[in-house]
């Protein structure tokens, strides 16, 4: 194990790309992207393919798949329940980190995630391949999602204050100057601002240039030194729609080794919108009131 | 609706399920080469924001012919795909055409379910810039 892996809490739920290049056929890897079409275009070779958007979310509620579903989407993709999964994606993993976190909503045990992505895997001339694998169907049990320990509600945000509360979306974000991110449409916050007490770390403070994770000072660093939170307290992330807060998430959780840590998944686009929900604009993180 | 747009519509709508989302693929696989002047003149080139990767595009040409260009990186090949189909429909068609070319468009192709309603609304900003430069050069 590299001397960076050897700091962190929980080292086992990350991997190097020699690592998963050493180990392909015996963990099972999947490919989560923003980009829909991607994987199709060339992909880690063993790897499948699981969209975020049109697979882990319920098509009427809006809420993930239920247990049944669940188990129907893992068997379809050749997953058991004892597999090791290894989780990679675009954009330093944001949306392989959202799958991570809706895998462990699941209980799914061994969920593992490759540090630096698809980009560190392509930058490092690794092969990739556009052969999708033929899989026999998993065995995979339905399992009942539990949201009590790893997603908090819009209730629980009103229940958590002053307990810490990390914004990872943009500085423009979080003041309010505007109301997405830069670069990305609006996707229907009637409001901007941040939620008050709220600390604002853009989730690119916790990965490095080529979009590995930052060694365990450095993330103390910016997560909790920068912010005045301590490990032994409870904390919620959240952002625009959940994925990018899902990254820090998994840092604070699985890296630093804060216990209690929980994803928002409803963020700023639910927030935005919530009727007398009391929100905060400029750089101060405001008092929830 | 016009022949030229008819035809993109009834690729996409030929195909059902993950076959249509390859007809998208073999979209992004052929948008043509952003013109080299481009490149040397950015600033001829505006950013559509809609669109959740960075793509960039360039209306140009009078009432009876406007051209298109675009440019997408080809890890967003989604995005490749929604500008390839939107070359294949509209360029070198007059303004008025182009004009009457309905919004809806992005829907027509049917992919709303498939990919989910969001990222189709990256191809509806770029049909909304299109047409907005559009009737610029027409009223000029």
């Amino acid at each position: 194990m590299s001397e960076k892996f050897a700091e962190y809490a929980h080292p086992e739920v990350l991997v190097t790309t020699d690592w998963l290049a050493a180990n392909l056929n015996s963990v099972r890897v999947v490919e989560s992207n923003e980009d829909i079409l991607l994987y199709d275009t060339g992909h880690i070779p063993t790897a499948v393919k699981l969209d975020w958007h049109t697979e882990l979310n319920d098509r009427v509620r809006r809420d993930y798949l239920n247990g049944e579903a669940f188990a129907a989407l893992m068997r379809s993709k050749g997953i058991s329940r004892d597999d090791t999964i290894v989780l990679y994606g675009d954009k330093s993993n944001w949306w392989a980190c959202y799958a991570f976190w809706v895998f462990k909503l699941f209980g799914h045990q061994d969920v593992r995630l490759l540090d630096g992505s698809r980009a560190k895997w392509i930058a490092e001339g690794r092969e990739l391949t556009k052969e999708v694998p033929a899989l026999p169907v998993g065995n995979y049990p339905s399992v009942e999602r539990d949201d009590s320990q790893l997603r908090a509600f819009r209730d629980d945000i009103a229940k958590h204050s002053p307990s810490p509360i990390v914004d990872i979306r943009s500085p423009q974000e979080y003041t309010g100057e505007r109301l997405h991110m830069p670069d990305y449409p609006n996707e229907g916050a009637a409001r901007a601002g941040h939620i008050p007490g709220a600390r604002n770390v853009p989730w690119g403070k916790c990965v490095q240039e080529d979009g590995t994770f930052k060694p365990l000072d450095g993330l103390k660093q910016v997560l909790l030194t920068e912010t005045g939170f301590s490990p032994d307290q409870k904390f919620i992330t959240y952002c625009r729609i959940g994925e990018r807060s899902s990254l820090t998430w998994f840092a604070l959780k699985y890296l630093v080794g804060v216990k209690d840590v929980r994803n928002y998944d409803g963020s700023w686009t639910e927030w935005g919108n919530l009727v007398a929900a009391p929100i905060a604009q400029g750089e101060e993180p405001g008092v929830f009131a | 609706m016009l022949e030229r747009v008819r035809a993109v519509v009834d690729d996409f709508q030929a195909m059902e399920g993950n076959d249509r989302l390859q007809m998208l693929l073999e979209y992004s696989e052929s948008l043509p080469d952003l013109d080299p002047r481009f490149g040397d003149n950015p600033e001829l080139l505006e950013r559509v924001e809609e669109c959740q990767s960075p793509v960039f595009i360039a209306v140009e040409g009078t009432p009876d012919q406007i051209n298109l260009h675009f440019s997408a990186p080809r890890e967003a090949p989604t995005t490749r795909g929604f500008a390839s189909a939107l070359n294949s429909a509209l360029n070198g068609l007059s303004a008025s055409e182009i004009l009457d070319v309905s919004d809806d468009f992005p829907s027509q192709l049917g992919l709303d379910q498939l990919i989910s309603p969001l990222r189709v609304r990256g191809m509806r900003g770029m049909l909304a810039r299109i047409k907005r430069k559009t009737a610029e050069i027409a009223a000029n």
